[in-house]
């Protein structure tokens, strides 16, 4: 048994709790220990991911009930990649908020890390309940999160954001309770092996908790027509708030992945390729209207939160073409999106901040302070979201149609990637044209002090930076990501570690 | 047994989309925890309905219930208890901040 596997769990809960234990932490105390336990998660993960590097599948029974009787931790080749991008993105969101955003609210600092608790749990657990209730965790994290701050648009997009997600959660349930009554099991390997030897009259039952299942993690996904909660509340939370949330879509694509390959998967007898007729159609549809709201957008993190469902349209598209190109340039895309979504909402912050009043309404203002290195930044970020060359974007959509090319929706994906990338483009342009190139001239403000603008740019950079090393390192990320996709094709290792610890392959 | 618990279950369901579907907060607030009391039964009854049946081993048992559910609903419970509880104060913060209890914030009727 390897206790690595439960260490991305225990560190952020516990981080999570310390600073509740002394009556009055600092500020600098609550900051030290969740930049520290922070980056011991980025290790942890780093960690966990050279272990499993080699294909092996790690299982934790949790208090040593084994499976299917007690609850699995299960880190694979999968759950690793998304630790990594998860501490990643957290590191940086977390550096832009001691800049003084986690003032704003006492608890930011606990919150955070049981985000990172919730997130690191469901990509870690094998058991559907337990996604459940990890999934609780990080949403109800993330009701504080979004709500840091105050004021009176955050508390409605707040109320839609959370009616939603408990409607979403108690489908969820009936979900859940559905596979239970029918298959008697929750694990999912368990559930795997059973749902493939289920006699034909269950599997309609089995077809439509499948399917409710899906329509949860549509939601939570932001998948076209659940897609409606998320303009409104990502653009209405504050910067760091919404970088970390760019990775909160990309639980739902997990789940996706995880569970129609695994329950669902080509070897689950007539409930298998589930969802294969949904997927792609919609996934393509929300790449087009993401990129339709980007372009009617009238303020810029509106407009970056409308690329944030157009990314998941893309990453979507890429994993519903269900084969093993697909999925690897999907999970390679995942990461890139992740981070260049992030970037954009911490430099929509730092561009709004310094516009007075006209805060990040797409309306011709005066210049901005810094207009040389910000203009520099968006001008990047905005090359990385829209996926144009060189940067890791293009490659993530290339290897996408690349995927595409034996599949019979083939015209469709061809012709929505290259619209939406389009129409992407229009929309940023158009951005960046009205904010730097159309600035009113106005009195030269005082010159920024360096230390101070650095501290705010260098979470954006990080990211970009990022972005780049996965661009200059597409090779072995393409690798890992092949890897990845051939494990998840072929389940029968993961039942094997799980179901039959200790027995040979 | 089971007709009246699938009566109950759908009439719950029934009522909480309704509500859910209101326009103004506490109906929408009252429909989630219809629905949350919905899907706990229904999450019981997966485990078959039986009566008078331990759920842990006993000697002198002729059969037994079956206790996954009973510990799924117990968390179901407590974290739709939770959550009521927050999505309240997210109500009362939205009367406060909007000025009317409309979803929307909108202040027509």
């Amino acid at each position: 048994m390897n206790h690595l596997v439960i260490a991305p769990v225990l560190l952020p809960l516990l981080a999570g709790i310390l600073p509740l234990l002394p009556r009055h932490p600092t500020m600098r105390q609550r900051r030290i220990l969740s930049l520290a336990a922070t980056v011991a998660q980025l290790g942890v993960a780093l960690a966990l991911a050279a272990e499993v590097s080699d294909g092996e599948i790690l299982v934790y029974p949790l208090g040593h009930w084994p499976a299917p009787f007690g609850i699995v931790l299960v880190a694979d080749r999968l759950a690793a990649w998304m630790l990594v991008i998860t501490a990643l993105l957290a590191l940086f969101a977390l550096l832009d908020a001691i800049r003084g955003a986690d003032t704003a609210g006492r608890h930011f600092h606990i919150l955070f890390q049981l985000q990172l608790f919730g997130l690191n749990g469901a990509f870690l657990t094998g058991d559907l309940f337990n996604l459940f209730v990890f999934f609780e965790v990080l949403l109800i994290a993330s009701y504080g999160l979004l709500l840091h701050g105050g004021g009176r648009e955050r508390t409605r997009a707040g109320l839609h954001f959370v009616v939603v997600n408990l409607v979403g959660s108690t489908l969820f349930l009936f979900a859940v309770g559905t596979l239970y009554g029918v298959l008697g099991t929750l694990n999912m390997a368990d559930l795997a092996v059973k749902a493939a030897a289920t006699p034909p009259e269950n599997v309609p039952l089995i077809r439509a908790a499948g399917l409710v299942l899906f329509g949860v993690f549509a939601l939570k996904a932001a998948l076209l027509p659940l897609h409606l909660w998320l303009p409104t509340a990502y653009a209405h939370a504050s910067a760091p708030v919404a970088a970390l949330f760019a990775i909160m879509t990309k639980v739902g694509a997990y789940s996706i992945l995880r569970v129609y390959t695994l329950i669902f998967g080509a070897g689950a007898g007539s409930a298998a390729r589930l969802i294969e007729p949904w997927l792609l159609p919609l996934a393509l549809a929300t790449l087009i209207f993401g990129m339709l709201g980007a372009v009617t957008s009238t303020h810029l993190r509106q407009q970056a939160a409308w690329l944030v469902v157009a990314s998941v349209g893309s990453l979507l598209t890429a994993l519903g073409l269900n084969n093993a190109a697909g999925i690897a340039a999907g999970l390679y895309y995942l990461p890139h999106t992740t981070f260049a979504a992030a970037a954009l909402f911490l430099l929509a912050d730092a561009i709004a901040r310094r516009r007075g009043e006209l805060g990040d309404r797409l309306d011709p203002g005066p210049a901005i302070t810094s207009p040389r290195l910000l203009g520099g930044l968006f001008f990047v970020t905005a090359v990385a979201v829209a996926g144009l060359p060189p940067l890791s974007g293009f490659l993530g959509k290339f290897l996408t149609l690349r995927a595409a090319l034996d599949h019979p929706f083939l015209p469709w994906v061809m012709g929505a990637v290259l619209a939406a990338g389009l129409l992407g483009l229009i929309a940023l342009a158009r951005t960046g044209s009205l904010l730097f190139y159309r600035a009113l001239p106005s009195e030269a403000g005082a010159a920024e002090v360096w230390p101070t603008l650095a501290r705010e740019t260098v979470p954006i950079i990080g990211l970009l930076l990022l972005g780049l090393g996965l661009t200059v390192g597409a090779g072995p990320a393409l690798d890992q990501t092949h890897a990845i996709a051939t494990q998840m094709l072929q389940p029968q290792a993961y039942l094997q570690a799980v179901l039959k610890p200790g027995g040979t392959p | 047994m089971e007709a009246l618990m699938a009566l109950i279950i759908g009439v719950l369901t029934a009522c909480g989309v309704y509500l859910a579907l209101r326009a103004r907060t506490f109906p929408v607030v009252l429909g989630l925890t219809f629905l949350s009391y919905a899907v706990n039964l229904f999450l019981f009854t997966m485990g078959r309905l039986t009566i008078g049946q331990p759920p842990i081993i006993a000697a002198r048992a002729t059969g037994y219930a079956d206790p996954v559910p009973q510990a799924l609903v117990l968390t179901a419970i407590v974290i739709s208890f939770a959550m009521t509880a927050f999505v309240i104060v997210l109500a009362l913060k939205a009367r406060a901040d909007l000025g009317n209890d409309h979803v929307d914030g909108r202040r027509e009727p």
